[in-house]
């Protein structure tokens, strides 16, 4: 098989099954007496179909694709991270920090700043869990579900007790010169939503990982350990390098997503801006199949799936499209399995 | 061999062609045949197409085109489970027990007669197993956990689990690999016993001594097509040679004398736990010069992985020293060919030229220290293919889809060009064909003529005998002799292997 059929075969899989859950959605749909077609003709309308609607959709895409890098560069290393969720929380905290604190530094100065506590408190985060696992042995997955908790915990004791702007639940304002703008103040399009410049930084981040994996010894190590850490042992590699590493990383990439939400959207860190972005990149990923370009398309899919629930929230149940959602991730998974097994075409 | 007609022809297969990768068929238009009551050896390079054939007839990979044909009826095999059902079994080289499991749990384990309203019926199943056992004199403890046995005992066991269902044409892929002489003896007399009783025996084997001692018939693969079907009785080594590699070759390598003075390696009383914590390594203590070739004989399983293993840096002593000269972190440099090259010595996922450069990518050569320089590393591989004769010729080809030799190939490849003064070597022909065997001992000589010393654990005495120096023989975690490989035999080391004879202590 030639290279060409195998990436239609390894398309194919994810492409059916979406087919599937939107056939599965109708029967659903219909069964609560509505009719399927107005409400998918609603849903796609008001979000591909209108500059809006898919300006949201970016916005939502936008912080996926941080997620979704997170948990692929975790994977690549056979570690499971799940703590995208806190890291993701830790790295806006700490680019709202930096944009609150450092008020009257220029943009070229602060835009990097920004980015880097992102990054760097993302990745301290994951690194945590990371030490542990190649300190104790004890497993990441423990480790970064714990860490989701505290990091919940203490950036919502630091906003309540130090940052808080009386009556809401956010912090202050972060200085004007460290917001990343949107495109519909640069551009005029997709006039009225929050698609902004944390998008391309975004695309920046996936080939980023795309070279740090397949050309930086680092990634080859990565990925060495991830295939068979026997081998990595063998070759005289440092385990417990490469956890750290690619759990920091993995969170510093995660960290990174809050810069859409604080520098690109309110302005601001709010309690629970996270909104399960964490979990929905490991989804993300596995569709994806760690694929650091794929993980774009992925997300942006899923990000019609989440703006397009909220479009038709008046019409069907918010739970209609959530269900829908989860079987559309079961299904991708199940389809690709039988599509590999079939055409023998590798994942990942 | 019974009288042979056309319809008493157990196996079957016409024109056969598979291929992985556009523009080269694994096997090429392939027709093969075995009888009731044969052993047919199975023969060629690494690469020709012979575990892809038998993994056909197994149900593993379905033809593109051809057919096959059971007992004169056609058969479409959509996995082993539908070619078993046929009574077709194989013993793949890396057998595929349940460590955890008793023997005779392993035996039984997945076949459906066993199981009765979802209850295993031990006590009929054992019965089976016991009468298998003494009709075919195959010896294994049945309550032994798997885990840790000889490979040898193992191999019993995948014998046993294809008898046990039932099997009447049974393929083994280089079962005498990994096999002691001793061991290959009483796999071969099983084999005679099965043979007896009526069934197909298919034998792939590198080794056209056990072709000539063994088989009836005789296929000869290469590059994908049959290039000939001989009666063994009227054959010799040297025309089998000539139609494996279509040349005539001759078996010539020049010993040269042993090295310099320069201590390179030092194992001072050395005591190493094997994985269930006994005692693997019980107080050894050698010495390895440069330029020196050091060999290491012995029965699988008598501490020569433990030793390489801690020499290597990847298992812990308990008590002693090592000590490798003019290297401070030593573990980072040297060359290792390893036992287990599936678990240690490659990354199937990788790429061909991704694998040649495991353990070495900070190596000046293939990357400033950060950055991969992708271009050397593909300009390095390239070389590799063609010196060391590896194929597909092609650096991107995943080493999952290499053949188990060429796979070999590799790994010595990269470790025996990497530039270090010790290289510990583990079975380094294992698996390979005639051809890339002698490359490889010219190779293993030539290092070590450059002054490297060279560790060399192998259970084929006739490499041995023919590379080393010096020949150690470890028996029971120690070395009970140490023999002049100029004045002593293929006997006289069995005799010291299975611990008949000792000259120390
Ligand atoms: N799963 C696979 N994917 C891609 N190519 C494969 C696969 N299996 C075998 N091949 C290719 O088919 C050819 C024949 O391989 P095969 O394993 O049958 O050789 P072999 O005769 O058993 O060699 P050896 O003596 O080294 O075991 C080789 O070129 C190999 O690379
Ligand atoms: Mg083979």
């Amino acid at each position: 098989m030639n290279k060409i059929t195998k990436y239609i075969y390894s398309a194919a899989g994810p492409i059916l099954s979406i087919i599937i859950s939107l056939i599965f959605g109708a029967v659903l749909i219909a069964l609560i007496g509505k009719n399927p077609i107005d409400i998918y003709t609603k849903m796609f309308s008001d979000t591909i179909g209108n500059s809006y609607g898919f300006g949201q959709v970016m916005f939502k895409s936008t912080t996926l694709i941080f997620t979704g890098l997170a948990a692929a560069f975790a994977f690549k290393a056979g570690l499971f991270n799940i703590g995208a969720e806190g890291q993701l929380t830790i790295g806006a905290f700490a680019s709202a920090w930096v944009g609150i604190t450092f008020v009257n530094f220029p943009w070229q100065i602060i835009i990097p700043l920004s980015l880097l506590a992102a990054f760097i408190g993302g990745a301290f985060w994951a690194g945590i869990a990371g030490y542990l696992k190649a300190r104790f042995g004890s497993h990441e997955v423990i480790n970064t579900i714990m860490l989701n908790f505290i990091a919940m915990a203490l950036v919502s004791y630091i906003v309540n007790n130090i940052y808080l702007v009386p009556a809401t639940i956010h912090t202050p304002e972060i200085s004007p010169e460290s917001v990343l703008l949107r495109f519909d103040i640069l551009t005029g399009m997709f006039k009225g939503s929050p698609f902004n410049l944390s998008f391309p930084i975004a695309i920046g981040a996936c080939i980023l990982m795309y070279l740090i994996i397949n050309k930086s010894v680092l990634g080859y190590r990565i990925r060495t350990y991830g295939f068979n850490p026997f081998a990595a042992e063998y070759a005289k590699m440092k385990s417990g390098r490469i956890i750290l590493w690619s759990m920091a990383v993995s969170g510093g990439l995660a960290g990174l997503g809050g810069l859409n939400f604080v520098n690109g959207y309110k302005h601001y860190f709010e309690l629970g801006l996270s909104e399960n972005a964490g979990y929905i990149g490991i989804a993300v990923a596995l569709i994806a199949r760690n694929n650091p370009f794929a993980i774009i398309p992925v997300s942006i899919f899923f990000g019609i799936l989440e703006y397009g629930g909220l479009t038709v929230n008046t019409l069907v149940p918010k739970e209609i499209v959530t269900i829908m959602q989860g079987i559309i991730i079961l299904l991708i998974i199940a389809v690709t399995k039988i599509f590999e097994k079939k055409f023998k075409v590798k994942t990942v | 061999m019974r009288e042979q007609t056309a319809n008493s022809v157990s196996v079957q297969l016409i024109d056969i062609v598979k291929s992985f990768q556009a523009g080269y068929n694994a096997n090429d238009h392939v027709n093969f045949s075995a009888y009731p009551g044969e052993i047919h050896a199975l023969i060629g390079e690494n690469g020709a197409g012979k575990s892809t054939l038998m993994n056909i007839l197994y149900g593993m990979y379905q033809a593109d085109s051809g057919k096959i044909l059971i007992n004169g009826k056609e058969a479409k095999f959509r996995s082993p489970a539908d070619a078993i059902k046929l009574g077709v079994g194989m013993v793949h080289q890396h057998f595929m027990l349940v460590n955890t499991f008793s023997v005779l749990e392993n035996i039984i384990l997945g076949d459906e007669d066993t199981f009765r309203f979802d209850v295993i019926d031990m006590k009929r199943s054992k019965q089976k197993v016991i009468e298998l056992k003494k009709s075919f004199e195959i010896n294994v403890e049945l309550d032994d956990i798997s885990g840790g046995l000889a490979v040898g005992i193992q191999q019993k066991i995948e014998i046993l689990k294809l008898l046990y269902r039932n099997a009447e044409i049974m393929i083994l892929d280089e079962p005498t690999a990994i096999l002691t002489p001793q061991e290959t003896e009483e796999l071969f007399k099983t084999l005679a016993e099965l043979k007896n009783s009526g069934k197909t025996i298919i034998l792939i084997t590198h080794k056209l001594g056990e072709v000539l001692a063994i088989s009836d018939r005789v296929t000869v693969l290469r590059r994908g097509k049959v290039t000939g079907i001989l009666k063994t009785n009227q054959t010799s080594s040297n025309e089998l040679a000539k139609m494996i590699t279509g040349r005539s070759i001759e078996s010539q390598v020049i010993k040269k004398s042993a090295g310099g003075e320069k201590i390179i390696l030092e194992v001072n009383d050395l005591y190493i736990n094997n994985d269930r914590g006994s005692l693997a390594i019980n107080g050894i203590s050698l010495i390895i010069k440069e330029g020196e070739i050091f060999g290491i004989a012995g029965v699988e399983g008598n501490g020569q992985e433990e030793l390489a293993e801690a020499i290597c840096g990847l298992r812990k002593i308990s008590k002693g020293t090592i000590n490798i000269a003019g290297i401070d972190d030593f573990k980072k440099s040297i060359a290792h060919i390893p036992a287990n090259r599936h678990k240690y010595g490659i990354v199937k996922e990788f790429t061909l030229e991704e694998n040649l450069i495991l353990g070495r990518e900070k190596e000046e050569n293939f990357s400033n220290g950060w950055i991969l320089n992708n271009k050397k590393i593909n300009e390095f591989s390239e070389v590799i293919i063609e010196e060391y004769d590896i194929r597909p010729e092609n650096s991107k080809a995943l080493m999952e889809g290499l053949s188990g030799g060429n796979q070999q190939k590799a790994v010595a490849a990269r470790e025996m060009t990497k530039n270090s003064d010790l290289v510990v070597i583990s079975h380094p022909t294992r698996g390979l064909d005639i051809l890339a065997s002698e490359f490889v001992h010219r190779t293993i000589l030539e290092e070590s003529k450059k002054g490297k010393a060279i560790l060399l654990i192998s259970s084929d005495l006739s490499e041995l005998l023919k590379l080393s120096d010096k020949i150690a023989v470890m028996y029971n975690g120690r070395i009970t002799g140490e023999l002049d490989p100029k004045s002593t035999n293929e006997n006289e080391i069995g005799e010291y292997m299975t611990g008949l004879k000792s000259n120390k202590r």
